[in-house]
């Protein structure tokens, strides 16, 4: 089973981020509530209509982007929004759609000979061609390299901008906490978590972690000049590497002004705090593999 | 203008463009009958022979090549087509929109339609200006047949794109029913010059029916004469496509 009771509600005007790691049933949900996958179960209703049954309503609609697609590789930039446009009763002006997307100057080439980062963005105009109302974003940013996925990720925020309500997929954990309004994470089919990213982290008790190398003197670090700091828990000193941890708002800058009263100098000093990846791990007891998404 | 109208219109003229921009799929529908028709032209001339009842190598040739063009839109273009559609992704792109699947289908086979009769045309014009082609028949009569035969082949490509999940398996099966057929039936080669029982064998095949039909009417004989040939290509059109359109699926 790929996907087991899960249950969520969108809100209108928001950006909702199904985060989790490959197969964890994102694809699935998504796909059932775009109407493209009939659930065994259960009961979905998009803009208060059923995507299965009110077929041609809900597409109307709503946008698609969808994770695994293509277009004809010999069609051309403008003949793909042409096309789409005339699908739809009301479309937008796509030549300002691909102004704002930055494919302009790419009107006149084939979908063949697009790099990765624009075929998404030509997705995303197609998605947007109808000025849908609900936008399904399925893994957007998965293969593209870093400076694409931060165009994309402004691109997201405009929408969100323009008053629609965003469905976005990832499993990029950064991507979730950068973007969205609210998020669900799924594991194994099941939601284990749903909360805004800042809310999560929050409930999360997690230990904040910072770490500086201790510049000083001859003789070595003394832990116990900062473990009495409020909100320490542990400190670890390996030569002149300090690792603090503890919990609390102030815990970075008690630590500094202890230090800097015990008149030791520091650099690199750095601070982690908990991120939604932490909240993954908390919840489910599982890594989520980094070496596709982390940076 | 209704939605679906104008969608079908817009649909109909890019995949146009799309077939034109294959290289390789327009010369087989407008260049490669008239290469094939100007070599056995050169070779045979087109005198009048007593082996093709009276009339010369060009004649017989532009009915049997004409069924030729309809296997090639309708088989060798059209099923690989669809299957690559399919299989990367595209369909399921359509299938995200508000146009349904009859919109797709109608633009897919009028194109083929249009770009058949095209390579028709070039086919009758090459014929009879430099061989004098000889037509003895009934326009509307052979229109008809030709037509019966473009949707009876198109409805075959759609089944077996239905059935064939990807685009390596598609082009290969076509491969293997298209050319044994094209050169069986008569399509290809003058169906006088092969022996008995491949004539025989070649009847399991729809293109030999087609070939029969068109080239009959071709030479002003009766509709009367063709009846089993005419329920041949309706059996194969009602099936194609009653279980085509059961079978077809975006992704």
């Amino acid at each position: 089973m790929a996907v087991d009771d899960v249950s969520l509600q969108v809100r209108v005007g928001e950006i909702f981020t199904l985060v989790g790691p490959n197969g964890a049933g994102k694809t699935t949900t998504i796909e059932c509530m775009e109407g493209l996958r009939t659930p065994d179960s259960g009961s979905i209703r998009v803009l208060g209509l059923d995507p299965r049954k009110d077929k041609r309503q809900v597409r109307s609609r709503v946008g698609m982007q969808l994770q695994e697609s293509a277009l004809q590789p010999h069609m051309k930039v403008w003949e793909a929004c042409d096309l789409f446009s005339s699908f739809y009763p009301r479309p937008v002006d796509w030549q300002a759609l691909l102004d704002r997307l930055g494919l302009s100057e790419k009107r006149d080439t084939v979908f063949a000979k697009l790099s990765g980062g624009q075929k998404q963005r030509l997705y995303v105009a197609l998605a947007l061609v109808n000025d849908p109302e609900v936008v399904f974003l399925d893994e957007l940013t998965t293969g593209l390299d870093p400076q694409a996925r931060h165009a994309i990720w402004d691109l997201v925020l405009e929408i969100k901008k323009r008053g629609k309500t965003v469905l976005l997929t990832t499993h990029y954990m950064e991507e979730a906490a950068r973007l969205s309004d609210r998020v669900a994470i799924l594991d194994a089919g099941k939601i284990v978590a749903l909360d805004s990213p800042d809310n999560l982290v929050k409930d999360l008790t997690a230990e904040e972690r910072m770490t500086f190398a201790a510049v000083s003197s001859l003789e070595p670090f003394q832990p116990a000049l900062v473990r009495s700091v409020p909100g320490v828990t542990r400190v670890e000193a390996d030569g002149d590497k300090v690792a603090v941890y503890g919990t609390g708002e102030s815990l970075v800058a008690g630590v500094v002004g202890a230090l800097s009263s015990a008149g030791v100098k520091f650099t690199d000093l750095r601070s982690e705090r908990p991120s939604l990846e932490d909240v993954f791990l908390a919840r489910t007891g599982k890594r989520i593999r980094r070496e596709e998404g982390g940076r | 203008m209704s939605q679906s109208l104008r969608a079908f219109r817009k649909l109909a003229w890019v995949e146009m463009k799309l077939y034109l921009r294959e290289s390789i799929a327009t010369f087989f529908t407008l260049g490669f009958p008239m290469m094939l028709l100007l070599m056995f032209g050169s070779i045979y001339g087109n005198k009048p022979t007593p082996i093709f009842g009276g009339y010369g190598t060009v004649d017989v040739s532009v009915p049997s090549y004409a069924t030729m063009i309809i296997g090639t839109t309708g088989l060798m273009s059209l099923v690989p087509t669809i299957a690559s559609y399919r299989e990367r992704g595209i369909l399921r792109r359509f299938s995200t929109t508000p146009i349904g699947p009859m919109v797709f289908l109608a633009a897919e086979v009028s194109v083929l339609f249009v770009m058949t009769v095209a390579g028709m045309a070039l086919l009758v014009a090459t014929a009879k200006v430099v061989y004098g082609l000889r037509f003895m028949g009934n326009v509307l009569s052979v229109g008809a047949a030709f037509v019966l035969t473009c949707l009876s082949f198109y409805s075959l490509g759609f089944l077996m794109s239905a059935l064939l999940p990807t685009y390596r398996t598609a082009s290969t099966v076509t491969m293997v029913v298209f050319y044994p057929m094209l050169f069986m039936s008569g399509a290809g080669i003058p169906r006088e010059l092969l022996p008995a029982w491949m004539r025989k064998a070649a009847e399991i095949f729809p293109m030999t029916h087609a070939v029969t039909l068109l080239k009959g009417l071709w030479f002003g004989e009766p509709w009367s004469k063709f009846g089993r040939e005419v329920a041949m290509l309706t059996a194969v059109l009602v099936v194609g496509t009653v279980a085509s359109s059961r079978l077809f699926r975006w992704d």
